[in-house]
């Protein structure tokens, strides 16, 4: 069994740094936002035009104003700035976020992402994903490492139409945490219980091994 | 003399002018800081072919979802429609074109048409369909796609309060869209939920100025919630 989607969610967070402006797609990333570390303070930016997105509101607290990306209604912290969908990108493609965090149908060993499209299926657009992989200065994918049939989804080339081309830089997958450089990925810890051979084994692409994988820990930062 | 006064008393004069197959800027994200009224009139009218630009194309039976039931959408410009299951049937039938659009290029095309400018190179998008039989051009040694902007013959917006001479604020998240495609309507249309008297509002706090408004309607607004997430108790 690898990480369930609360743990992902965990691991992710570990990334974090102090002073962070962060975006955080639909899914599995949007509860990072539960395990921000107690001794850092990132800022959450929701593309629909919030920097500063707090918590979900009490009932009494509920306004059909504030909401966000994923069109849930949130509150605004303080030292929170509503602006336009103009600006909001301004702040993506301008470089300005500190790190994206996304779901994938498929990565790649050269850091390209597919992640709105499946041919065949119906599709309902890409959002913002775009936008956010084209102008984030670090982008997390987070995913499983493959489908239900056990197919790799950590791949040599995606094979889905792309969301953006060399541009995803660390992954989190439900069996390990990899980083993308040289054209490869390269294994930096397995999840618990997680052997080194069955990530070998569920990944299409280039992967460095070093002789040491640490196991994940995840515990450490639960608040 | 009519001066700058720019309100109008009904959603026949605020509509006035809109014929079939025109292009229609439409503000808001999701259900939220749309002119809710604006479109219900739409489906009164006898008009169709519309080209409707706006970032989502409402719900089943609210916001843009009415006018897809009515059919009078020829085409839809929007970066996500997955909330709306007619959408879903009126495009695998044909009967629906669309263009999707990364969301901050949807924005950043009707900022560029309210600015007189035709296009923009930007990264978004590169190496995707999106790219597809657009050029490219290297900046510094990294890839962009020229994108062209957008203005519509209409562009509706929603705005929270504005004055008679149709300077706008807008509230929290229901801004969106809408600051972008007020500039990028020829007949620009706020429906705005209070009309103050000019020096009523600060002129510091103005997101929107008048220039760009041609129309303002007092609406009232059922402000729908498509995810209700509470804090859990």
């Amino acid at each position: 069994m690898g990480l369930r989607r609360d743990q992902l969610a965990m691991r992710v967070a570990q990334e974090l740094k102090d002073g962070y402006y962060v975006n955080l797609g639909i899914g599995i990333p949007t509860l990072v936002a539960n395990y921000v570390p107690d001794d850092i303070e990132v800022m959450l930016q929701s593309e629909n035009g919030l920097l500063g997105m707090g918590e979900f509101p009490s009932e009494e607290n509920v306004d059909p104003d504030l909401i966000n990306a994923g069109k849930q209604t949130v509150t605004a912290v303080m030292g929170a700035s509503f602006f336009s969908s103009a600006d909001s990108f301004a702040m993506i493609r301008g470089g300005h976020v500190d790190l994206t965090v996304l779901g994938a149908f498929e990565v790649d060993q050269n850091g390209s992402i597919a992640s709105w499209m499946v041919p065949g299926k119906l599709v309902k657009g890409m959002g913002g994903a775009m936008d956010l992989v084209a102008g984030a200065r670090d982008i997390i994918v987070t995913m499983t490492h493959a489908n239900k049939k056990g197919e790799s989804k950590v791949l040599k080339e995606c094979t889905l139409p792309l969301t953006g081309v060399g541009c995803i830089k660390k992954v989190v997958s439900d069996l390990a945490y990899m980083e993308i450089h040289d054209g490869k990925f390269h294994l930096f810890e397995r999840a618990p219980g997680i052997s080194v051979e069955e990530i070998i084994s569920k990944t299409e692409g280039d992967l460095i091994v070093p002789e040491y994988v640490p196991e994940m820990k995840l515990g450490s930062i639960m608040r | 003399m009519v001066g700058f006064n720019k309100v109008v008393n009904s959603y026949d004069e605020a509509l006035k002018g809109l014929k079939n197959n025109m292009t229609v800027i439409v503000g808001g994200f999701g259900l939220c800081g749309i002119p809710e009224g604006l479109i219900a009139r739409i489906q009164t009218m006898d008009v169709s072919g519309l080209t409707c630009v706006s970032n989502n194309a409402g719900v089943d039976g609210f916001g843009l979802g009415l006018l897809l039931e009515s059919k009078q959408i020829k085409k839809m410009i929007a970066s996500y429609v997955g909330e709306n299951g007619l959408f879903e049937e009126q495009f695998l039938t044909g009967e629906l074109e669309v263009e999707l659009t990364p969301q901050g290029t949807l924005a950043e095309k009707m900022r560029a048409g309210g600015a007189g400018i035709p296009g923009f190179y930007t990264a978004t998008g590169y190496g995707t369909p999106v790219a597809e039989g657009k050029e490219i051009r290297s900046f510094g040694g990294k890839s962009y796609v020229l994108e062209e902007s957008i203005t519509g013959e209409f562009a509706l917006v929603k705005a929270w309060k504005a004055d008679t001479m149709g300077n706008l604020i807008f509230r929290k998240t229901a801004m969106n869209f809408n600051p972008m495609a007020a500039t990028a309507g020829k007949v620009t249309v706020a429906e705005v939920e209070e009309i103050v008297e000019p020096g009523e509002l600060d002129p510091n706090a103005i997101h929107t100025p008048g220039i760009y408004v041609n129309r303002v309607i007092k609406g009232t607004f059922e402000k729908r919630i498509e995810q209700l997430t509470l804090a859990s108790a």
